[in-house]
């Protein structure tokens, strides 16, 4: 309403069209210019300004250097625990992701019947509340009684510990995070059915058979898609908190096996309330996301094929 | 094919035949394996929420029976209508309607705007501000985490909604990413005939391109419901009073010291999962579009 009232009342004559598309251009943008500088631009600078500083949320922060850096690497084992649980749930997770994302896509992608049906089934767990889903799980591992257990117990046997030893809990929640791939099956699919058509012909002509197609023709047409979902999935790794958080209730049990880097985070920031440490470990994954995604990005260079050429 | 067979002598026909039927029978058996491999793989995506299904229906007894019971009988119904009142289950879900209403309405209207301006309005600055929009995408979230969390507290309103509503009418990136796109792709003659013909830049928005871009906006409003009804993190940090809880926090409320009302907990998390799941099938091909839409930027 205001756009309205400011361009009409403006000598239009006057103004160059330039001008009056700058105004405009300003006008339409301006909640997400107020919203970009109010919900993260200063939010990340007043973090990375915490960081330094000794913060209860309370009282005026206290700087203190790096102090809170230098604890983090040698004093802080839950810390270095929690580093160790995230890297390896991406490092284990996200490429299992991949190839079943894509795997089922491939299958899905086999013009056969019900193939909406089963999208639609794949898509399922996605949908579900988290705090829902990790509570299913969470029941249905129970160790030894649950659902899990039972063909275990048909073979008279106890089977693993799941979710209540170290050793188990780290795989079991990898296991889990593959439940919730549906989306990307969604985008490998799509990306399936905009490969064209003469290619494969072209392949037939030349006589490749199905591994060669899918080697040469497929898997480059896609790997932007690839290339999107690892940007993205290690992105969602770094941040893996509320299935953890619901079925541990935060307190990274077993052993701190469960403790992820966004639960020790917001533990240290909510419950123990050292604004200032849990700022400096939100800049450290700031850092590293970076870090990592550059380098993905500049790899995109030696393996992403984009069919126009460049882009 | 048949037709040109039938013009071929009788030996060549039969041969031809004979390949088409080799073909068909290779199409079979291919599909009779893609099938092999697709259906465990349902049956494996649908165990929690079947199980949760079953589990909504069953005495407390059958809970652990050994060998597990799928399709419990008799069938405990009066696990719904005790799971809504063991706990205050409408008032949550009511906060929980309100919240993402007010969130998604919020979100749709400044997410077009500023999507609008991006993609329509020819004025220096809208790429910086296009290339900050998508690098906010690669922000994790922990780092405004804090000083939001302070922000709102000397706003006096943390323990209230508008921490999880008020932003959202400030746009979201990823949607803006989403309608600016979509907005690329009507034609620009449409909005230069409009100019032309006097129109101020809000009667193009309102107009011609909203009216042309319905799919795109479902799929903004969709997925912001969706995430808004699913949110766990925001309820968590904002929200403190009971009255005030939306149902993934009071969905704790089935524990207690002495275990979980599992019956009960799987009723009621039923009864949260199946709006979504309904709206899902509906606007199934918006869905489906609107993800593919978000890897288009490869």
């Amino acid at each position: 309403m205001a756009t309205a009232l400011t361009t009409e009342n403006l000598p239009r004559r006057r103004l160059s069209q330039g001008t009056r598309h700058t105004i405009n251009g300003l006008l339409f943008a301006s909640p997400w210019i107020v919203g970009l500088l109010a919900f993260w631009i200063y939010p990340t600078l007043a973090s990375a300004y915490y960081s330094f500083t000794k913060y209860n949320g309370v009282r005026n922060p206290q700087w203190t250097g790096i102090s809170n850096y230098v604890e983090l690497f040698t004093n802080d084992s839950e810390f270095l625990d929690a580093v160790y649980n995230t890297v390896y749930f991406a490092v284990v997770s996200i490429p299992l992701a991949i190839i079943f994302a894509f795997g089922l896509a491939l299958m899905l992608n086999a013009k056969i019947r019900a193939q909406v049906v089963y999208r639609t089934i794949y898509f399922l767990p996605t949908l579900v509340p988290e705090v829902a889903l990790a509570l299913v799980w969470l029941f249905i591992f129970t160790p030894h009684s649950g659902l899990i257990a039972a063909p275990f117990r048909a073979f008279g046997m106890r089977g693993p510990c799941w979710l209540t030893c170290a050793d188990w809990a780290r795989p079991t929640l990898v296991l889990l995070a593959l439940w919730i791939i549906g989306q990307q099956i969604i985008l490998y699919l799509a990306g399936l059915q905009d490969v064209p058509q003469d290619l494969y012909d072209a392949a037939d002509v030349d006589g490749a058979n199905f591994l060669s197609k899918f080697r040469n023709v497929t898997v480059p047409i896609l790997t932007p898609v690839i290339f999107f979902h690892l940007v993205t999935s290690v992105i969602g790794a770094l941040n893996f908190f509320a299935i953890p958080y619901i079925m541990t209730g935060g307190t990274g049990f077993p052993a701190n096996s469960t403790l992820f880097y966004s639960i020790y985070l917001y533990k240290n920031a909510f419950h123990y309330l050292v604004m200032g440490y849990a700022s400096a470990m939100a800049w450290l994954l700031f850092v590293f996301t970076l870090v990592v995604t550059l380098l993905i990005w500049r790899s995109a260079r030696l393996w992403v094929f984009y069919a126009g050429g460049e882009e | 094919m048949a037709v040109e067979s039938s013009q071929l002598p009788p030996a060549l026909a039969d041969d031809q035949s004979k390949r088409l039927l080799i073909r068909r029978l290779k199409s079979m058996v291919r599909s009779i394996l893609i099938h092999a491999g697709l259906i465990p793989a349902a049956f494996v995506f649908l165990l929690p929420f079947l199980w949760m299904l079953s589990t909504s229906l069953k005495p407390d007894v059958q809970f652990y029976s050994y060998p597990p019971v799928l399709i419990p009988s008799p069938l405990q119904w009066s696990n719904f209508p005790d799971a809504v009142t063991y706990i205050t289950f409408f008032l949550y879900m009511r906060n929980t309607l309100t919240i993402a209403v007010l969130a998604t309405v919020g979100v749709l209207i400044s997410s077009s705007l500023v999507a609008y301006s991006l993609a329509r309005i020819p004025w220096p600055g809208r790429n910086i501000l296009f290339i900050l929009t998508l690098a906010t995408l690669m922000l994790p979230f922990q780092v405004t985490m804090i000083p939001l969390f302070i922000v709102f507290k000397n706003f006096g309103w943390v323990n209230s909604w508008l921490p999880l509503i008020v932003p959202h009418w400030f746009g979201g990136a990823l949607y803006i990413f989403l309608l600016r796109q979509f907005f690329m792709t009507i034609p620009m003659e449409l909005s230069e005939a409009a100019r032309i013909d006097g129109a101020s830049e809000l009667k193009i928005y309102y107009s011609v391109l909203l009216p042309l871009s319905k799919p795109a906006l479902a799929t903004v409003a969709i997925f912001e419901f969706i995430a808004r009804w699913r949110d766990y993190i925001g309820p968590l940090i904002y929200l403190s009073d009971q009255e005030l809880y939306t149902l993934s926090l009071g969905i704790y409320e089935y524990q207690s010291q002495y275990g979980a009302e599992w019956g009960l907990l799987m009723a009621a998390s039923v009864m949260i999962t199946l709006p979504i799941i309904l709206l899902f099938f509906f606007l199934q091909k918006t869905f489906v579009q609107g993800i593919a839409l978000t890897g288009i930027k490869g």
